[in-house]
């Protein structure tokens, strides 16, 4: 599965995401949206802008600012018949919704002996260096990664933004899908025609022989820089984009590790306990024996983010120290 | 036990079995059964026993449909009754036997049947509040007339969620109706150590309509049900209904101290409150049963509860490789 490579068409991130959005909506009459600021306003990002003039309000649904309120509201709509996608505004609002996420919507298909389901998308953000400070500003989805019962997506660009959302309305367990809300005006090739992208499916966004840079959602396009910049000191980076935290694909991580014998992990999520601590793992068991360094990783720095852009810029990997990290580990000086 | 048909319904007194009386005298007989269950080890875990709150989980679920849903509480063994559940399913789920309604993956705090409109009972106190409330937007939105109504005891009154989606259902006027057992003990609290103000003005400030009524009473309860229902199908929004009624064991089976209320309170609640004791004499007085027919339907329920707790106890666990199917659907 790659990106097309003959794509005329361009859209940005946000617009991706509001193009699968109005298809899916198109298509099934049970997917609806609900949320805070989504209608008329279109969401604070803009994303949704028009889709309360096509769908209405009694699809496109603004709410009071209660977040357990509409997810719990979500989760029972999806157990009853509908397909509600729910607008969670910022990632770092999860927090109030956790109840909802992970005591009732994960688990309520498994506690009913597999007869309730739950198809349910709850849409989110993570990122920073929007200048937010610490309550806008986290990328949460270790949490939900951590979880039996959700899946994860976490799109790292306007065609996965767009092809993993239509997977995820169509899923029948509840999904949980991270944009990177500094992403949203970047541009990128999205094909006209109808695709999907398949959750658990890894893409290799780049080839390369002397490491792996495993990196996620915002991380992707870091990684990219670093190897390009690795590229011009001779080390060869391949850079795979796992694209779903859950499910995981393993192998494909594993693959290429085996192949470059060395691995690096990179994402936005804080380093502790965090995603790439997974991902280091499954790594360093599946590609033990191929490997001539130790599994690194890169997560964010773990502080609350901080306002002051010299401050919070140094909280998030950068392109410098994804390069520096990953010529160490080629042992380059 | 709730209709299937609205026409198959009897106004109170007016068929020849005593309105709500079987279905009373099973819940009770049922949770009676889970108690020695417990009692002589043969069930997993605890129970959070309903018996003493008949009347409301009977007088609510027989003024429902089939298709109207409904969401439970940890205690919750009387509303999959009422609303329908069999027995026999019920307590192999409570043994976490492959039988069980949720395959014995649910337990005693997660009973779900939706064949009968059950959304599953619900172990976070006041969490099935947005799931009911989400239930009765979807049926506005698919166009069917059915009802949903959330289960909760005044514990859940604790709950910021509770408000928020009342908020919402009378916003957008869904057919929800938010049942408030109030037994007075939230855990082991005494609500008035936990509940400011008073009850009914909290969904009043938002707009949702609201009445209390004597949950000991089964015609009363379903009496004012039956007017909700009707209200909410019609469109006219949600309501809220507290039924004022007692728990007479513990918090759970294990609970059997009861430090946080007297023995003399109990058994006022016991002796002058009882739902069953209170229906059967009102009908014998008016006629309209007498100690035989009781005798009967106590029997016929005995038969049941007895076949029920054989059915379960000789039911197969589920196989271990059961134990990571359906997580994701």
């Amino acid at each position: 599965m790659s990106t097309p490579e003959v794509a005329a068409r361009e859209l940005t991130y946000g617009e991706a995401v509001r193009e699968a959005i109005a298809e899916e909506m198109r298509r099934d009459p049970r997917v609806f949206l609900i949320g805070e600021d989504v209608a008329e306003a279109g969401h604070p990002f803009k994303v949704l802008t028009g889709l309360v003039q096509e769908f209405g309000t009694k699809r496109i649904i603004d709410t009071p600012i209660s977040e357990p309120g509409y997810a719990g509201i979500g989760v029972g709509a999806a157990m009853t018949g509908m397909r509600p996608i729910v607008d969670v505004m910022f990632g770092d609002f999860i927090t109030l919704a956790m109840d909802q996420i992970v005591n009732q919507a994960a688990k309520v298909h498994y506690m009913s002996g597999g007869k309730l389901k739950v198809p349910i998308v709850f849409r989110t953000t993570l990122g920073a260096t929007r200048r937010s400070a610490a309550q806008h500003s986290q990328s949460l989805h270790a949490w939900v990664s951590h979880i039996p019962g959700l899946k994860v997506a976490l799109p790292s660009g306007p065609y996965e933004a767009k092809g993993l959302m239509k997977t995820a309305i169509r899923d029948d367990s509840p999904v949980v899908i991270f944009e990177d809300k500094m992403m949203y005006r970047v541009k990128g090739p999205v094909p006209a025609e109808e695709y999907t992208i398949p959750f658990g499916v890894a893409e290799v966004k780049r080839a390369g022989t002397d490491i792996t840079i495993v990196a996620t959602s915002s991380m992707v396009g870091v990684a990219l820089g670093a190897a390009k910049l690795l590229e011009e000191i001779g080390i060869g980076a391949e850079v795979i984009d796992p694209r779903t935290t859950y499910p995981l694909d393993k192998q494909a991580l594993i693959d290429s590790a085996k192949k470059t014998s060395r691995a690096l992990v990179v994402d936005e999520g804080y380093e502790r306990y965090g995603v790439t601590a997974e991902i280091a793992s499954a790594i360093a068991e599946g590609a033990f024996y191929h490997l001539d360094a130790p599994v690194k990783r890169i997560g964010a720095m773990d502080v609350p983010v901080p306002f002051s852009p010299v401050l919070e810029d140094l909280t998030v990997p950068s392109e410098r120290t994804v390069f520096e990290t990953a010529k160490a580990l080629c042992r380059k000086a | 036990m709730a209709n299937d048909d609205p026409s198959d319904r009897t106004e109170d007194g007016a068929g020849s079995e005593p309105p709500h009386v079987p279905p009373v005298a099973k819940i009770r007989a049922f949770d009676e059964q889970v108690n020695e269950l417990y009692k002589s080890a043969k069930m997993p875990g605890l129970a959070h026993l309903y018996i003493g709150e008949e009347a409301v989980a009977v007088g609510v679920c027989e003024a429902l449909r089939r298709d109207d849903l409904i969401t439970s509480t940890h205690r919750g063994h009387g509303h999959c009754l009422a609303k329908g559940a069999a027995v026999n399913r019920m307590f192999a789920e409570l043994l976490g036997k492959e039988p069980g309604y949720c395959r014995g993956k649910g337990g005693s705090m997660h009973i779900a049947d939706p064949e009968t409109g059950n959304l599953g009972a619900n172990a976070i106190v006041g969490g099935s509040a947005g799931i009911a409330t989400g239930a009765a937007l979807s049926a506005k939105m698919r166009g069917t007339d059915q009802v949903a109504v959330c289960f909760f005891g005044d514990g859940a009154l604790g709950q910021g969620l509770l408000y928020e989606v009342m908020n919402m259902a009378a916003l957008w006027r869904l057919p929800v109706i938010y049942l408030c057992e109030n037994n007075l003990y939230g855990e082991y609290t005494p609500c008035g150590e936990t509940i400011a103000g008073d009850i009914l003005a909290r969904p009043r400030a938002l707009g949702v309509h609201a009445e209390s009524v004597d949950g000991q009473d089964v015609q009363a309860v379903h009496a004012t049900m039956r007017r909700l229902v009707e209200r909410a199908r019609r469109g006219e929004g949600p309501a809220f209904l507290e039924c004022k009624t007692y728990r007479y064991y513990g918090h759970h089976v294990g609970d059997v101290n009861r430090e946080y209320r007297t023995r003399e309170e109990e058994r006022e609640w016991m002796s002058k409150h009882d739902p069953l004791e209170t229906l059967a004499s009102r009908l014998t007085t008016q006629g309209l049963a007498d100690a035989g027919v009781f005798e009967r339907i106590l029997t016929d329920v005995k038969a049941e509860i007895d076949g029920g707790v054989q059915f379960a106890l000789s039911a197969p666990y589920p196989e271990p490789n059961e134990v990571d199917q359906d997580v994701y659907a």
